[in-house]
């Protein structure tokens, strides 16, 4: 049966054989106890997986609830973006993530008859980074990647074919109820987090729906394997000849597979598509008749875009694509659900071990439905341009597209799918707000960026030295310090001290190899960062003041407002 | 050249959204109006005229090319 039947009609012919897992009695179903865990997690797709190691790693004990016995089928995501493989190296799976992925840049952009791109743009506009502006890899493997790294945290698990069936949110501890092959069992926990996918069993249970769902056209979606020497670019095309007045796309993905996608109208008949002569026709159309391939996978999905009101309903906290939902060409998916993860798993350390107020929690809210909104306004404008609703909306798109063709303003209009970006957290309550001059660029609420540096005679990357505790970023002209620097934080919110330099040979500090850290960052010499355990800029100042940065760090983990 | 071809509009995705919702809901000879007014204010904003010959030619020009 496959897993995601529901979303996509699935015509399967030859396919990568999964992992299958194997379904262990769990020792309440004999007991009948009640077992406790700090933190539950219903669901195993990326979004769960990677919110258990992201616990385990801050010591945090969970148990992952997944309803299968194996990983991602189907044809699902493939773009992983640089923020998610720079929080995916804090987690640990983005080594094997760069080794078996392929890594773009660049998309390009057809319209019509036209051979040549009417507009080409690059996602990396920071260069020397660690990653890559994308790679492109099937969610299957990124899946297994997480599950690989169970075994050395014992703080966690993954319980399979464990079936979430019902939710008692409580205002002291949640109580589920999970079904099993060998029978039905509960367990308690402090907080749920359900990330049981766009359909959401625990959303229905707790009587909460999906608000302003748009729905999109419907997408032929075919995987299919071949050894074919087109770029590893995104290349998409507007009303081409092999699909009129639609679009398509086709990708390289790992393993000589390529996405190919076409847009297919909303008046169509579903089985007639799903044929396999039609099915055959329309790629021989794209590729020419002499290529050979095999299909890997095939689908035709209709999309939406919506967002739950809210994410956190009391000890339930919802993530990934049950909390939000876009259409895949902006690759918003994952890549917004692991900026979830990052932003969570901090923040349930930090409550769980009573260092900081539960209401903690709330600040989740007020930053991934910011992220969220941006990824379904960002996913929805793009199809619009993609499947113009109106006459006179067409006309603008092919006006748009035509004038491309000889204008820099009119590429900037064209909109081929804007791929996801790292959300910066303005507005946020945990922010402090800027009271020097600084540049935008890494103001309160954004990333930190990447940038190549020199650590004890060894090159080494900027964001390792970051992440996962809350860390203060002193620029230093000479190497000297103020004493008291190493004054902030306390025992349960320590804060690690980094000193960056400009020149020498930094010793044990950070030598800001190319200058990029004092550019990006807008340093000089005195100008201190209070960076959050996810990377994101807390506060900054000009002169290190201990009062400031400990009130900062304070509103960052919600001790003062 | 006086025409200014790189882009000058800070949002371009923000525009083109607010630009598509105008329209939504309105008859095509509705929509030709407000595009016809929307162009004569603009034009009268320009108000160089070799600035907005210079868009007249190029259109003319384009749509001579399509046929
Ligand atoms: C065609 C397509 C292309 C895409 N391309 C991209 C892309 O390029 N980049 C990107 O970032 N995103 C992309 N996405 C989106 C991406 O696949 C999702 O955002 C992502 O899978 C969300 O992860 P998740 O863990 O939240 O949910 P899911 O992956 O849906 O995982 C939910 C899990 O919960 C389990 N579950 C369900 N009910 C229960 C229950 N009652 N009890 C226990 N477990 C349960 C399910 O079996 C599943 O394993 C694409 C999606 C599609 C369809």
């Amino acid at each position: 049966m496959a897993k995601y039947g529901d979303i996509g009609k699935a015509r399967q012919t030859s396919r990568q054989a999964r992992r299958i897992y194997d379904f262990v009695k769990p020792p309440e179903i004999d007991s009948g106890a009640i077992t406790h865990f700090p933190v539950v997690i219903a669901g195993g797709g990326p979004i769960g997986l990677a919110s258990a190691i992201d616990l385990a790693r801050y010591g945090i004990r969970s148990v992952v609830l997944e309803k299968y016995n194996t990983v991602s089928d189907g044809s699902r995501a493939i773009c992983w973006a640089k923020r998610t493989l720079e929080i995916l190296d804090r987690i640990g799976t983005s080594g094997r993530m760069m080794e078996k992925g392929v890594v773009w840049n660049q998309g390009w952009v057809y319209f019509g008859e036209e051979t040549e791109p009417v507009y080409k743009f690059d996602l990396l506009p920071d260069k020397e980074q660690k990653f890559p502006a994308f790679i492109n890899l099937q969610q299957f493997y990124a899946e297994e990647y997480l599950i690989d790294l169970f075994p050395q945290y014992p703080q966690t698990g993954i319980r399979w074919q464990n079936e979430l069936t019902d939710v008692v949110n409580d205002t002291d501890k949640v109580i589920v109820t999970v079904n099993t092959p060998a029978g039905e069992y509960r367990l308690s926990c402090d907080y749920l987090i359900a990330a049981d996918g766009h359909r959401s069993p625990a959303r229905e249970a707790l009587g909460l729906d999906f608000i302003g769902r748009v729905f999109e056209d419907n997408f032929l979606i075919a995987d299919v394997r071949m050894k074919a020497d087109f770029p590893a670019i995104r290349r998409f095309w507007f009303d081409p000849p092999f699909n009129p007045g639609q679009t398509s796309l086709i990708h390289k993905q790992a393993d000589d597979v390529w996405r190919i996608d076409f847009q297919m109208g909303w008046d169509i008949d579903r089985e007639e598509v799903m044929k396999e002569e039609n099915i055959d026709a329309k790629i021989r159309a794209f590729l020419g008749s002499d290529l050979e391939f095999e299909y890997e996978w095939v689908s035709l999905y209709t999309f939406k875009c919506c967002r739950m009101e809210k994410f956190v309903h009391g000890r339930t906290i919802f993530a990934g694509d049950s909390a939000h939902l876009v259409s895949p060409f902006g690759a918003r998916g994952a890549n917004g659900g692991l900026q979830d993860v990052d932003n969570l798993a901090w923040k349930l350390h930090l409550v769980l071990t009573g260092a900081a107020p539960p209401h903690l929690i709330n600040s989740y809210d007020d930053e991934r439905i910011l992220g969220a909104e941006e990824n379904v306004m960002n996913s929805s404008r793009s199809t619009d341009f993609m499947t113009p609703k109106s006459e006179v909306s067409l006309a603008f798109r092919n006006a748009t597209l035509e004038l491309a063709k000889d204008f820099e303003f009119a590429r900037r209009f064209v909109n081929p799918g804007r791929l996801s970006t790292p959300s910066v957290l303005d507005g946020s309550p945990l922010n402090t707000p800027d009271e020097d001059e600084f540049s935008d660029r890494q103001r309160p609420g954004a990333p930190c960026l990447d940038a190549p540096v020199y650590i004890n005679g060894a090159d080494a990357w900027f964001l390792n030295q970051l992440g996962s505790r809350f860390v203060g970023i002193y620029f230093s002209g000479d190497g000297s310090a103020p004493a008291e620097l190493d004054a902030v934080g306390s025992g349960q919110i320590p804060v690690d001290t980094l000193i960056v330099t400009e020149a020498g040979n930094g010793g044990k500090h950070i030598l800001d190899k190319n200058g990029l850290l004092h550019r990006h960052y807008d340093a000089r010499p005195g100008t201190y960062y209070l960076v959050r355990p996810d990377q994101h800029v807390a506060g900054r100042w000009r002169k290190f003041n201990r009062v400031k940065v400990t009130n900062a760090l304070a509103r960052a983990t919600g001790l003062a407002g | 050249m006086s025409l200014r071809t790189e882009l000058g509009v800070a949002d371009p995705d923000d525009f083109y959204a607010r630009l598509i919702e105008l329209h939504e809901g309105l008859t095509t000879e509705q929509s030709h109006k407000v595009n016809a007014k929307v162009i004569l204010m603009l034009a009268n904003h320009v108000g160089d005229t070799d600035v907005l010959y210079e868009v007249l030619d190029y259109v003319e020009k384009d749509l001579g090319s399509d046929v």
